[in-house]
């Protein structure tokens, strides 16, 4: 029997515990002492195991993150909005465009975010976005959830939508180039959390990762611990080891393949209106804590999400979290940390357009530096240091 | 809070630490009074307290031996006899800068309405134990859960119930100063291959260390003990580096980076091969944020057994085999084992015994 079809063999019992009241495919005439597979295990394998594991590596690689450009067509029209320009699909095409054509943006920027009308939209000379990024070596990636509802039965939390039809839209997404998803659930400690909104959040992005990896597209998997709060940083750090214990449980229970797979956690620091704030080396410290209990060296690379924290503070403090080896790649994927001081560069008018790339390059690399432990603060403009909380932010 | 923290905190999280030092590893002599029998009968020697006592006094006083141990499991007994000349053993063992281990649990009962699974007891009155042995000296426990794999097995339940039970021995453990081995050994009886070991000990091992987080377990100040992962006692062998690839990506996909080191046990294979393999371990290439090193009990003493035979006048003869083992073991942690070098007679031969009891 070929390795391949052995492996969708194994893809078809998944789903079903093989040693509970059925036989174990093991158990059939002639499988013992199969050959193992040279590279990849055949443990939770499926068609794309060996694409998934490279996409994986290629996105956690040395000196690069992703720029997250995923915004919502709502969410984006804010961000329009901010500079006076209005939420039209052209205005949107031409922000996505700046972006995406930055020249050098490949050497900071190894991973991209879409939504999904930027997936399937070109620039004005008709170019597609995504061959815009494959030229410069970034993976594009899709945003799949369907945003956040409110959790019945719970202490107003909400939950994340998106698992239906989830396989054929994945699917689809692989087809017009995308290699990586990303899923984004939250969790609130001011109301909580509950265990029911914990487990929900945790089971979904669970569901979501095995169902990306069956389509080829490697899971980022957001459980995104809200900044709102007036609690400490061991509150937070308490948290965290929480949501993570259940999400690693339940991705392990759906078989999901650890080596294909990147997080997006939220980093380890007090709620924002905690009389103390906490300086980069402390977050460092409780953030590499909580990781190092809970995530399994298997995973190739933890790309943080900046969630308010101004362009510098998420700067300083993904260097702070980089200056000695770690088990995984530690990096980011920032969206506000990336694109604020280009917004406020390009002011929407086409003369700037060059302004807007330059800021966008200048964040992407000090964020490179960080990640390689070398970043530096001199010389960051004020824009940078704008603190970008939102209270009750919504997406 | 995150995890427990108690008054013991920086003293576990040193110990366990020390005990994954590059170069050494676990001596697990913590056979209950009953298996020690066997052992001694196997070798025709009286299972009476003097020769318990002796054999334990040629392992311990093995000249050059303990500089290859970070630690010694023992069994209750054990912790409270002395050399010969009345020295406690547990002063031979702080002098060399060993740390004396207790075996904590109370054996195996069988699971009603499984195929023959099992759970560990010992959880009650634990924690008064657990001080005590702290007063006698020792600084780790261990606690032996034991799955088994078949067409049904191990059940969820089993599962379960040992991962639950392993996970309170270890929190009392830390509430009272000793850091808890967590050993969720998977037989290695069957004719499976080593992709349905694989499965399984990743499995059984992403349970345990969600029982651990949510039992507040400090994983800084614990060890795992786990199998490795190889193919079934009835299928054919695989390589050493295969024996290695297998079992490092099984911790990588289930252990967290804070565990300070895994000390493998045994279970059954001869005492090269524990040796050999655990060395391909140290040599593979990938992330081994952990230290991998040994506890083992029979892939340590067998060759010492069998040269000893009880006789008073084989005891230099038991003791070269016995350091001959320890610096073998302690080479293998740093991946330097050249294999086959002093090898007394039955250190190839295969320790497994079918359906092992304890």
């Amino acid at each position: 029997m070929t390795t391949t079809t052995f492996a969708s063999f194994i893809k078809l019992n998944a789903s079903s515990s093989p040693w509970i009241g059925q036989r174990s495919f093991n158990q059939r005439p002639g499988s013992s002492s199969r050959s193992p597979a040279a590279t990849v295990s055949v443990i939770r394998a499926g068609a794309y195991s060996e694409e998934l594991v490279k996409t994986a590596k290629t996105i956690a690689s040395p000196g690069r993150g992703i720029l997250a450009i995923d915004e919502s067509n709502a969410t984006c029209g804010k961000r329009l909005a901010s500079i006076g320009l209005e939420n039209t699909e052209a205005n949107r095409q031409a922000y996505r465009q700046l972006l995406l054509t930055t020249p050098g943006l490949g050497q900071y920027i190894s991973g991209s975010i879409l939504f999904e009308e930027t997936l399937f939209q070109s620039t004005t000379d008709g170019k597609k976005m995504v061959d815009c990024l494959r030229e410069q070596n970034i993976v594009p990636g899709i945003k799949v959830d369907k945003g956040l509802v409110p959790l019945p039965g719970s202490n107003n939390e909400s939950w994340c939508q998106g698992l239906d039809g989830l396989a054929s839209r994945s699917a689809e997404y692989y087809n017009q180039g995308a290699r990586f998803a990303k899923w984004r659930t939250v969790v609130s400690i001011p109301c909580g959390p509950s265990a029911l909104a914990v487990k929900e959040a945790a089971w979904g992005l669970a569901r979501y990762a095995a169902i990306s990896q069956d389509n080829g597209l490697v899971p980022i998997v957001e459980p995104e611990i809200l900044l709102d709060g007036d609690h400490s940083i061991d509150t937070t750090l308490e948290v965290a080891e929480r949501v993570w214990a259940e999400v690693f449980y339940y991705l392990a229970e759906n078989n999901v393949m650890f080596e294909g797979i990147l997080l997006k956690p939220s980093m380890v620091t007090p709620g924002a209106d905690h009389k103390e704030k906490a300086d980069p080396e402390t977050i460092a410290k409780y953030t590499l804590t909580m990781l190092k209990r809970r995530v399994p060296p298997a995973v190739p690379g933890i790309m943080f999400l900046s969630g308010g924290q101004s362009e510098m503070e998420a700067t300083l403090n993904l260097h702070a979290m980089n200056q000695s080896p770690n088990p995984w790649h530690v990096s980011f994927s920032y969206a506000r940390a990336l694109q604020n001081s280009v917004l406020m560069a390009w002011q929407g008018r086409p003369e700037n357009v060059e302004a807007g790339q330059k800021a966008l390059l200048s964040r992407a690399k000090a964020n490179s530096l960080a990640q390689l432990g070398k970043y530096s603060a001199e010389g960051e403009s004020d824009d940078a240091k704008k603190g970008m909380f939102v209270k009750g932010y919504t997406y | 809070m995150s995890c427990y923290r108690g008054k013991y905190a920086d003293e576990l999280i040193a110990n366990a630490a020390y005990i994954g030092t590059p170069g050494k590893g676990i001596l697990a002599a913590d056979e209950s009074t009953g298996t020690i029998g066997k052992r001694l009968s196997s070798i025709n020697v009286e299972n009476v307290e003097s020769n318990r006592r002796a054999l334990r006094e040629l392992l311990f006083c093995t000249p050059g031996a303990l500089q290859y141990l970070s630690g010694v499991i023992l069994f209750e007994e054990t912790l409270y006899q002395k050399t010969a000349a009345g020295k406690p053993f547990v002063d031979v063992m702080k002098e060399a800068g060993v740390l004396p281990g207790i075996k904590v649990d109370k054996g195996t009962v069988e699971l009603a309405g499984t195929n023959g699974e099992t759970t560990t007891q010992g959880l009650d009155g634990l924690a008064q134990r657990c001080a005590q042995y702290y007063s006698a000296g020792a600084r780790f426990a261990k606690w032996r859960a034991v799955l088994k794999i078949g067409p049904n097995e191990p059940s969820q339940l089993a599962i379960n119930e040992n991962a639950n039970g392993l996970a309170r021995y270890a929190i009392i453990c830390q509430e009272n100063g000793l850091v808890p081995i967590v050993e969720p050994e998977i037989l290695v009886d069957g004719p499976h291959d080593i992709n349905k070991c694989a499965d399984v000990t990743e499995r059984v091992l992403a349970a345990c260390y969600k029982a651990l987080n949510d039992h507040h377990v400090l994983l800084e100040g614990t060890l795992l003990k786990p199998n490795m992962v190889t193919p079934g006692s009835d299928a054919k062998k695989v390589a050493p580096e295969v024996v290695a690839e297998y079992t490092v990506r099984a911790l990588q996909r289930t252990m967290p980076a804070a565990v300070p080191a895994v000390v493998f046990l045994s279970g059954g294979q001869s005492e090269e091969e524990a040796t050999v393999n655990l060395n391909a371990m140290n040599q593979y290439q990938g992330k081994k944020p952990w230290s991998l090193s040994f506890s083992f009990g029979r892939a340590l003493q067998q060759s010492t057994l069998k040269a000893w035979a009880g006789k008073e006048e084989n005891v230099k003869k038991a003791q070269d085999a016995f350091l001959a083992r320890c610096k073998a073991n302690s080479e293998a942690t740093l991946g330097k084992y050249q294999g086959g070098t002093g090898l007394s007679e039955g250190a190839s031969e295969s320790l497994h015994v079918k359906d092992y009891k304890y």
